[in-house]
């Protein structure tokens, strides 16, 4: 099967519910599954009966492979698994695996809890759920089943996050997740070695944006905030447990202190400080100077950063506090915003991408009033400031990673349709390669060629370099090759016909034939024979002539042997030959035959 | 293939094989037994091994000898720095080799020797761990530990003389002197500098990891070799150890394939369940040659039985009123013992005794154990996923249980230190590091205990210089590698086609040679391949074949032909490309062949051959409906038959495996007969 199939059930031209359909020599395979951040309904998980209309998964899909513990990558596992049926392998990192379960379960209660939603997932699902995920490694080579392989690459986007290198056959596939070229604070970039994939899926978050430096960006965030707070305003900081969080509380620790500040920051107690740990657990995971470093200090105790009260909410003064999710669209953060919008002395920076739906997109989209389901108004006073922080490659970086794993063909996922377009045109441009987008649903086939994998005779290859080494060396030589391919008990091989003989036992007919013609020539016969090998020599440069004992001349399998006649102005000549040797033996034996 | 043997202690192996074209070293293990032959050093000026006596032979005496070598309770020890057995250097030159596989970081300590000053340009292999940790045990941007403390010792108090007059006579001097390998070739310790470089090198390889890529592109950026043709794998697999075993963390054993030949390299296994990752032994399984080292040194004793032991002794030593001493590594066994004696001192009502741990690297030993969680078995990898940490010793440090030290003239030890309390102390040898101190200082008082946990060295050699000694010693090996019957077990399961292994294990160890069942067992139809230090010997692993790829074009022109049922053919007849060691197979493209001179690669593109027996009724008949009818057709021989064309003076001679026509020099004749012959016999 040639073919490789893609379906995204999610992120198709699209940001949020990451999970894709991958179909490749007889096999399918789920990369993510996520959920929408901006749905409330059944659109927030990608559609499964895509799939199979009613029942469990497991006999459709051989694996699900998780790139990171962000909930629009792993938010739909449980659902999918435990609701709708799925008992195959799950495949992540050993940190996805760590605090996946614990976001699942934040947003569990979210949900359940401060929603009353019914039809969700349990927490004894969330663990059933997780008991099916197998732990990777980086570079681990896993084999799902005999013919599967995957493999995983440090990401860079958030702590665990990997991109997967899947082959079946001599097909292969990358899925990047998200990930991010340039390392941050406490991450490293991401890696890939040249692994020529036929198909390289990657993310697109950020796919017509050249970021600027990161060090503008982070005294534009230090000085904004500075002016917020020292102007007795409150600087709210939306974020994602674990990611952005470690690395701009990093950032403010270290300006605090450089510069003596005094005014509380704090964070949403529970996960955060939770999550703080996992960083300590994992700190292999983390960039090579936290990692040096960390027996003398970890980096992830901070000393201004205190643990945050709900009573705090209404305290007078200047103070910055961190606080979950990321996206406004539920829980503390939102509460909080409620609060803060309507005092222009607030400030809002959201440090990352918002999907459509959430109040973060609004109110970035200049949205000056919200209006929540209880028909609750707020006024946005507060200044809104968006500052890149997502750990998403930009243009430059997705450029930089298809150069270097060298794929056959791009797909780009988890991003805006219109930006596609434009990276899409660029890829093809600079790469000269396929590059596809498809939407939510729609299955983009991709040929692949198939090099089909032979067991070659060592000594017929041999033979081969033997020949090749003792010419001298031309780069441009083509070498030749020349055996018999055997099928037999579905293996493929390739061996000299001698070796096929012995080894299969089969025998060889061998069709002779032996032409005698008259040469007139009264010269004694090795004198003619001399005459004849410089003839041949001659005419025939790309073969060996030898000449033998009793003035015998052969080339290949072509023997030329001169019998004196009875009358002695001819000679016999015979020519003889194999049937192999045809179209030689039947040339020299025309050309003896218009000397004669 | 060959291996070269360069160390002749099979639990610091050190050996080399070529592979393919490549010199692959595996292991890179220091025999340190050396230095118990030379006096310690203290880490004050020691009253006691100042006044030692000279020796003097009994003898003709040379006196050139004096000082050099000094006398304690019937034993002669060096005066001198100490010495170590390197890896022979004369049977390989180190700048040849390519790559070097490590296996765990106990089997490391000699790579300086290796990559140092030696020219060599390879790549060194090892899992993270491996590296971590062997970088504590040779650690040296902080202060030194291990093997570098004895550095920094030296550099700082360097002895006036360095004593070589004794080796010229080392034969004269009781044993175990006279008993030296070659002491002429020992070694002192390497630079700071040239373990810092010789770590460079390390490129990190995890589990399951295949180096494929990494491995070629390698060997490429070297100059080509002639027909350097390698097509190379290697996978890293883990091996492991029970709780209370040594050196574990991240250990891994080698799998050398290239598709059709698999060489799997065990040193230093265990197929017990404890902290470490377990062994993954279907990645071993069916290879064409196993190569096995590193079992137990301690194969007549339980390491479970041995951790009760010292529970037991430690117990009765604190109720006594007495202290323990517990030289060991910094990393390993240790962090069990941690584990399990401070439960057992729990309890029996002793948790109130401290227990300290010195090393230079205590710090970062007891941090890096708690992160390196991928490398750990799943129930202390289920920990980190609370988050909890996967080793008590973090709550054991908060809770004050255990001190930790960087020396006992660290800042806070002497406010901190008190007795009765329980001692883990480096170096396992006590020829240095802050063990001998305890040595010195509890040795005379019969109340206190040392146990010996680490095999390494024979306990009853290590305490020599030390005599008399009057408090206890106890030796409790703990190394949970496998043992003869384990690696047995293994080996039977693993089912190799050659298994090659040091000599001496082949026999029962010295110490115990009644113990007829410590061998390893002759496997059921081929011999053990055994080598000893200084060999050279060929292995059994013939390459037969090699993959290649034919391209989607080639493929398509081929058109098999079923010739039996479930064999069909081809010929085949392509452009062979040969880049970064991957074999294609592309079209040969057709070139309008203008001339009317045959080219070869025409030719052989065209060829067919012809299989089986010619159906000759098939062919007689062929000849009739051709309107060639003046035939005579005449059994020559049995099975053979010769066909004359009376009028055409051609004779067609017709046997089982051949054809051959005899013909004039008339083409369309001969041309059209062929034509006939062909539909009458099979053809690829």
């Amino acid at each position: 099967m040639p073919d490789i199939k893609i379906t995204p059930l999610g992120a198709g031209q699209d940001v949020g519910r990451s999970c894709l359909l991958l179909s490749m020599g007889g096999k399918n395979i789920m990369l993510d599954c996520g959920m929408h951040m901006g749905y409330n309904d059944e659109r927030r998980f990608p559609n499964f009966s895509y799939i199979v209309p009613e029942g469990p998964l497991t006999v459709h899909i051989d694996c699900v492979i998780i790139s990171h513990f962000h909930l629009d990558h792993c938010g739909a596992l449980p659902y999918m698994s435990e609701i709708v049926g799925y008992t195959g392998p799950i495949y992540m990192t050993h940190p996805t695996k760590a605090i996946a379960p614990i976001l699942l379960e934040d947003m569990r209660k979210v949900a359940v809890e401060r929603k009353g939603e019914s039809n969700f997932f349990t927490t004894q699902m969330i663990k059933d759920c997780m008991k099916k995920v197998q732990a990777v490694t980086l570079h681990q080579s896993v084999m799902v089943d005999s013919e599967l392989e995957i493999k995983a690459y440090y990401a860079g986007h958030v702590l665990g996050a990997a991109m997967f290198w899947i082959r079946v056959g001599s097909q292969s596939v990358v899925y990047t997740g998200d990930y991010n070229m340039t390392p941050d604070r406490h991450l490293g970039a991401a890696w890939i070695d040249k692994c020529k994939p036929d198909l390289l899926i990657s993310e697109s978050t950020y796919a017509t944006t050249i970021r600027d430096s990161k060090r503008c960006r982070e005294r534009d965030f230090l000085k904004k905030v500075h002016e917020c707070v020292a102007k007795g305003g409150k600087v709210l900081i939306p974020v994602f447990a674990l990611g952005r969080a470690q690395e701009l509380c990093i950032l403010l620790e270290t300006y605090w202190e450089r510069m003596n500040l005094k005014y509380p920051i704090f964070f949403a107690v529970g996960l955060t400080e939770k999550a703080n740990n996992y960083y300590k657990m994992f700190i292999t995971w983390t960039n090579q100077k936290i990692r040096k470093t960390f027996v003398q200090r970890n980096m992830f105790d901070f000393k201004h950063i205190k643990p945050f009260d709900k009573g705090y909410i209404d305290n007078p003064g200047a103070m910055v506090v961190f606080a979950t999710p990321g996206m406004l669209h539920a829980g503390l953060s939102l509460q909080i915003f409620k609060k803060w919008a309507p005092n222009e002395n607030n400030m809002v920076i959201m440090p990352g991408y918002c999907v459509q739906g959430t109040v973060g997109h609004k109110i970035l989209g200049g949205a000056k009033k919200i209006e929540f389901e209880n028909r609750q108004q707020v006024e946005v006073k507060m200044s809104v400031e968006y500052m890149s922080f997502s750990a998403h490659a930009d243009a430059k970086g997705i450029m930089q990673l298809i150069q270097y794993c060298e794929p056959k063909n791009v797909l780009l996922v988890h991003g805006e349709a219109e930006k596609m377009k434009f990276l899409r045109e660029k890829i093809k441009e600079e790469f000269s390669i396929e590059c596809f987008m498809p939407a939510n649903g729609e299955t983009c086939v991709i040929t692949t060629p198939v090099k089909i994998p032979v067991d070659a005779s060592l000594s017929l290859l041999k033979t081969e370099a033997k020949i090749y080494n003792a010419q001298p060396p031309d780069p441009k030589r083509m070498r030749l090759i020349h055996g018999i391919l055997i099928m037999k008990d579905n293996r493929v091989s390739l061996m000299s016909l001698d070796e096929l003989c012995k080894e299969v036992g089969v025998n060889r007919h061998i069709l002779r034939f032996t032409s005698t013609i008259k040469l007139d020539d009264q010269e004694p016969i090795n004198r003619i024979s001399e005459k004849l090998f410089s003839l041949l020599q001659e005419k025939l440069t790309s073969w060996t002539v030898t000449m033998l004992e009793n003035n015998k001349i052969a080339v290949q399998s072509v023997t030329i042997a001169i019998e004196s006649d009875s009358n002695e102005h001819h000679k016999n000549v015979l020519v003889s030959w194999t049937n192999q040797d045809e179209d030689l033996g039947a040339y020299i034996l025309g050309l003896l035959q218009n000397m004669g | 293939m060959k291996l070269y043997c360069l160390s002749g202690d099979p639990a610091k192996p050190c050996y080399i094989i070529s592979f393919k074209e490549l010199l692959i070293m595996l292991d890179c293990g220091l025999t340190a037994q050396t230095i118990l032959n030379f006096l310690p050093l203290p880490l004050v000026h020691s009253q006691k091994f100042q006044s030692l006596p000279n020796w003097i032979s009994p003898r003709d005496h040379d006196s050139q000898i004096d000082g050099e070598l000094k006398e304690c309770c019937g034993r002669v020890f060096i005066d001198s720095s100490p010495e170590f057995n390197a890896p022979l250097d004369k049977i390989v030159d180190f700048s040849e080799i390519d790559i070097i596989l490590i296996s765990n970081y106990m089997n490391m300590l000699a790579l300086p020797y290796i990559t140092e000053g030696t020219g060599f340009n390879g790549t060194v292999y090892a899992t993270e761990p491996t590296l971590q940790i062997g970088r504590q045990i040779y650690d040296y941007t902080e202060p030194r530990n291990g093997i570098h403390q004895l550095v920094d010792y030296i550099e700082l108090s360097p002895k006036a003389n360095v004593a070589t007059q004794w080796k010229e006579m080392y034969h004269l001097l009781p044993s175990p002197l006279c008993d030296a390998y070659k002491p002429k070739s020992w070694k002192h310790i390497f630079t700071t500098e040239a373990v810092q470089n010789s770590l460079a090198r390390v490129q990190i390889a995890g589990y399951d990891e295949k180096l494929y890529q990494k491995m070629v592109a390698m060997k490429y950026r070297k100059p080509a070799k002639k027909g350097g043709v390698v097509k190379y794998s290697v996978a890293a697999d883990q091996r492991t150890r029970l709780s209370g075993s040594g050196f574990c963390l991240g250990s891994s054993n080698w799998v050398l394939s290239s598709g059709h030949e698999k060489v799997a390299y065990i040193s230093g296994s265990s197929t017990l369940t404890t902290h470490p990752r377990p062994i993954n032994q279907s990645a071993l399984k069916y290879a064409d040659i196993v190569i096995m080292t590193g079992l137990t040194q301690a194969p007549h004793y339980n390491p479970d039985s041995m951790l009760g032991e010292l529970c037991m002794n430690v117990g009765l030593t604190l109720k006594n009123g007495g202290s323990v001493l517990i030289p060991c590594y910094p990393s390993g066994v240790v962090y069990d013992l941690f584990e399990c004696l401070s439960t057992n001192l729990d309890n029996h009502g002793f948790s109130q005794i401290p227990m300290f741990f010195i090393s230079p690297v205590a710090d970062s030993s007891l941090a890096y154990s708690n992160i390196l969680a991928e490398w750990l078995s799943s129930v202390k990898q289920n920990k980190v996923y609370i988050p909890d940490e996967p080793f008590p010793h973090a709550s054991l440090v908060k809770n004050s249980r255990l001190k930790h030290f960087k020396h006992i003239y660290s800042e806070g030890f002497s406010t901190d230190f008190r007795q009765p309390c329980v001692v883990f102390c480096g170096h396992p040898s006590l020829r240095f590091g802050d063990a001998v101190h305890f040595i010195e200082l509890w040795g005379s008082n019969p109340l206190h205990t040392v146990i010996f946990t680490e095999p390494d060295f024979p306990y009853h050699h290590v305490l020599a210089p030390f005599q008399p000694l009057a408090m206890k010693a106890i030796y409790c090996p703990i190394e949970t590698s496998l043992n003869f019957q384990q690696a047995n077990k293994l080996l039977k399961d693993l089912k190799p086609g050659n298994i090659v292994i040091p000599e001496s294990y082949t026999q029962p160890p010295t110490m115990a040679p009644h113990k007829t069942d410590l061998i390893i067992d002759q496997g059921p139809d081929k011999p053990l391949i055994t080598f000893k230090r200084g060999e050279v010997i060929k292995l059994p692993l013939k390459r037969k074949r090699n993959r290649v790829f034919l391209t989607p074009e080639i493929a398509a022109t081929i058109v098999p032909k079923e010739v039996k049922p479930g064999l069909s053919l081809s010929t085949l007849t392509g452009y062979l490309q040969v880049k970064d060691n991957l074999h294609n197979i592309t079209v040969v493209e057709e070139e309008p062949n203008k001339k009317t001179i045959p080219t070869r690669d025409e030719c052989l593109k065209r060829i067919k051959y012809e299989l089986g027996t010619l159906d000759v009724d098939l062919f007689y008949k062929k000849l009739m409906q051709d309107g060639i009818t003046d035939v005579r057709m005449e059994q020559s021989s049995p099975g053979s038959v010769i066909i004359t064309l009376t009028s055409e003076d051609t004779t067609i001679h017709i046997s089982e495996k051949s054809t051959h026509i005899v013909c004039g020099g008339k083409q369309s004749l001969r041309l059209k007969l062929r034509d006939l012959l062909l539909q009458c016999v099979q053809k690829i």
